[in-house]
């Protein structure tokens, strides 16, 4: 071993761009949890939330509902569990919450198993809440979680009731005021997915859309990581799509200006989604930086070495 | 000790600082106050009462929570009278029976009246409120069971995000809960939701109705009649776990792979290849007439501009993907802006994945800071 070794003032000093090449990458994760816990402390003290600007396919979803008939049967599907809650409840809030403003009649199902659970908080928190005329039975139903996913779909074409012969009560789906004339899927106008993967809404598309595209439009809000799957069935399969959080925040924002009362707040919990956008803008921001530095070490590591 | 050992040593003794810090500013931390409230649902006819008798007799094990909760919210859904009543109320008591013990039952003239208790949740600020006015009140009252849940979600939640930091115990049994427990759940629910009700309750109704499932549809003579197939199907799978004859269980998988591939191909062709190709084809060139009917030039010049785009990318994407062609000239440069095409395609997944991610990093942070440690309130929920 030289004595170079030992004295560390003459040891090379590294290039900026290689201390930071070799940064332990726990200071980034700080940095993110930074990036997301600052925007949630300053938007939950200060209770503000970022304007949104609704793009074509959220527009789209908004409308499909708005354009419905009052007492139009619509079927809501939960395809997914409290695993994607964080992505998906605040766009099923919304949506739930339009039905319910505009006298809709909503059927609840599940093809995931805690989609039934999400399902009954979600009516919980809106209809009970905030619409307690509606009536199970006449103005709304849960009618569970049934195994069999696809199977299930190709199912509803047929016969809804031997898809689903009784809801999450135990009543016989024959003795459901509300479904006494519905005998098979294509009787709902609208068919409204809300899906975190398989099965979902792409299944949705595939088992029911295209066999049925002409009597029933499909609208759907899905995860970030599905949403790139979708977007080619939009608009001719899908008539609208919430792409990830900032599609529900599009669409939250939509349902809350047409829902608004003059001197009345909106209650906080139709702002989740919007509130989530706080912590995005900066996570996205950092990561955006972290691709610009990460480029320009690739680029002055590859002009040294060439030098 | 180690260098790594002093490093969590010091981490978690400023959290505990910290944590005890917290609890002693303002309100404090991490606390589930309840309401205790009476339900009473009254049941007109004496169907309805025999119903529920075997619906409150298989509580233990249909355990459906959620369906108490509905119910009890609308109690006129059991008292209107209908001939549909009966059902839906023998599912609520037995739903009530599985979530509170102090289930009572009365008869008379008019009926059976069943009542039980319930827990809602309520913020911390009423439970002072209550202490104030009777400091002996017993209606609103800290729930242990739903505050232990709490901090055990917060825990578990702090045990996986330390795997960020590096690997450690706390990580391990969150993990190991995690499989463990999914697992569990997975197959309790295949047992409950498939092989009880469309298996066992095709082939013997009477018995699972009468044991287990008051409310299973009785089903059609084809449904039993299929279900022996699917048995025997079932059985001839589970073969391969015995040491000879093997080779049954090849046919059941022969089935499977036939039935799917039936339907998929089908669902494929129809919607991802038919209906997109048709979704392609676009005119190049559109007039998008604005409310007065006049041509919009604006709007025509983009939705132009993005048929084109659609048009052209997926004609170069084809064409990267075209290999019996050597990629030179036209063809090259085709499938050279294919891949263009194809990275700002892989660009996009990759911008909704790391929103998606960031949603629900977001979302458990939330909880951590409003439900856990009440440092915010964006619900108004304590009055913050």
């Amino acid at each position: 071993m030289s004595a170079g070794n030992f004295n560390n003032t003459n040891a090379p000093t590294r290039p900026w761009f290689e201390r930071l090449d070799r940064i332990d990458r726990r200071w980034i994760f700080l940095l993110m949890f930074l990036a997301v816990s600052g925007p949630i402390l300053w938007i939950g003290v200060t209770g503000k939330t970022l304007p949104e600007a609704p793009t074509l396919a959220a527009r789209a979803v908004f409308q499909e509902i708005d354009h419905l008939p009052a007492r139009s049967l619509v079927l809501i599907s939960f395809d997914y569990d409290p695993a994607s809650a964080g992505e998906l409840q605040p766009m099923a809030t919304s949506l739930v919450r339009q039905c319910a403003a505009k006298n809709l009649r909503m059927v609840f199902i599940a093809l995931w198993p805690l989609g039934n659970q999400v399902a009954q908080q979600t009516i919980q928190d809106v209809i009970r809440d905030d619409y307690p005329a509606l009536k199970e039975g006449d103005d709304f139903v849960n009618m569970g979680y049934q195994a069999g996913n696809e199977a299930v779909m190709k199912l509803l074409l047929t016969d809804f009731a031997k898809a689903f012969p009784k809801d999450s009560r135990g009543e016989a789906t024959s003795n459901i005021p509300m479904l006494k004339d519905v005998k098979m899927v294509s009787q709902f106008p609208l068919l409204i997915s809300i899906s975190a993967g398989y099965p979902g809404s792409k299944e949705w598309v595939q088992y029911v859309i295209s066999a049925k595209n002409e009597e029933m439009n499909f609208v759907t809000g899905c995860t970030g990581v599905s949403a790139p799957q979708l977007y080619p069935y939009f608009p001719q399969q899908i008539a609208g799509l919430l792409g990830a959080i900032k599609g529900a925040a599009e669409y939250e924002s939509m349902v809350n200006a047409s829902l608004a009362v003059d001197g009345v707040a909106t209650a906080p919990k139709y702002l989740q989604a919007q509130r989530r956008m706080g912590p995005q803008l900066v996570a996205h921001l950092l990561m955006v930086g972290l691709i610009i530095v990460g480029n320009v070490i690739f680029f002055a590591r590859k002009r040294r070495g060439a030098a | 000790m180690t260098r790594q050992g002093k490093t969590w040593l010091i981490i978690g003794a400023i959290f505990v600082a910290l944590l005890i810090a917290r609890g002693m500013i303002g309100q404090g931390l991490g606390r589930v106050y309840v309401k205790r409230t009476q339900v009473t649902v009254t049941v007109p006819d004496t169907a309805a009462v025999n119903s529920a008798a075997v619906g409150v007799a298989s509580a233990s094990t249909s355990a459906s929570t959620t369906v108490a909760s509905a119910q009890v919210a609308a109690p006129s859904s059991a008292t209107d009278s209908s001939t549909s009543a009966s059902t839906s109320a023998s599912t609520t008591v037995a739903s009530a029976q599985a979530t509170a013990p102090s289930i009572t039952s009365t008869s008379s003239a008019s009926g059976t009246t069943m009542s039980w208790q319930e827990w809602k949740q309520v913020p911390p600020l009423e439970f002072d409120a209550a202490q104030k006015v009777n400091a002996a009140q017993t209606e609103i009252s800290l729930s242990w069971p739903r505050t232990i849940g709490l901090w055990l979600a917060a825990f578990f939640t702090l045990a996986i995000f330390s795997f960020l930091y590096a690997d450690n115990p706390f990580y391990k049994i969150a993990e190991s809960l995690v499989v463990g427990v999914s697992a569990a759940y997975w197959g309790v629910i295949g047992f409950w939701d498939t092989l009880v009700p469309k298996m066992l309750g095709a082939l013997t109704p009477g018995l699972v109705k009468s044991l287990v499932q008051p409310s299973l549809v009785a089903p059609e003579t084809l449904q039993q009649i299929s279900m022996v197939f699917a048995l025997i199907l079932g059985v001839m799978m589970l073969w391969r776990l015995l040491p000879r004859g093997g080779w049954i269980s090849a046919w059941p998988l022969a089935f499977i792979v036939g039935v799917t591939a039936g339907l998929k191909i089908v669902s494929h062709v129809e919607s991802d290849l038919m209906a997109q190709a048709v979704a392609t084809m676009k005119p190049l060139v559109v007039s998008v007439p604005d409310a007065s009917g006049v041509t919009n030039m604006w709007d025509s010049w983009w939705a132009s501009v993005a048929n084109m785009l659609l048009v052209v990318g997926v004609i170069c994407c084809l064409t990267y993907f075209f290999f019996s062609v050597q990629h030179k000239g036209v063809v090259g440069g085709a499938a050279r802006v294919g891949i263009w095409y194809l990275m700002i395609t892989f660009g996009a997944a990759f911008g909704f994945t790391v929103m998606g991610r960031i949603a629900l990093l977001a979302a458990r942070v939330e909880f951590l800071f409003d439900d856990w440690l009440w440092l915010i309130d964006p619900n108004h929920f304590r009055g913050l």
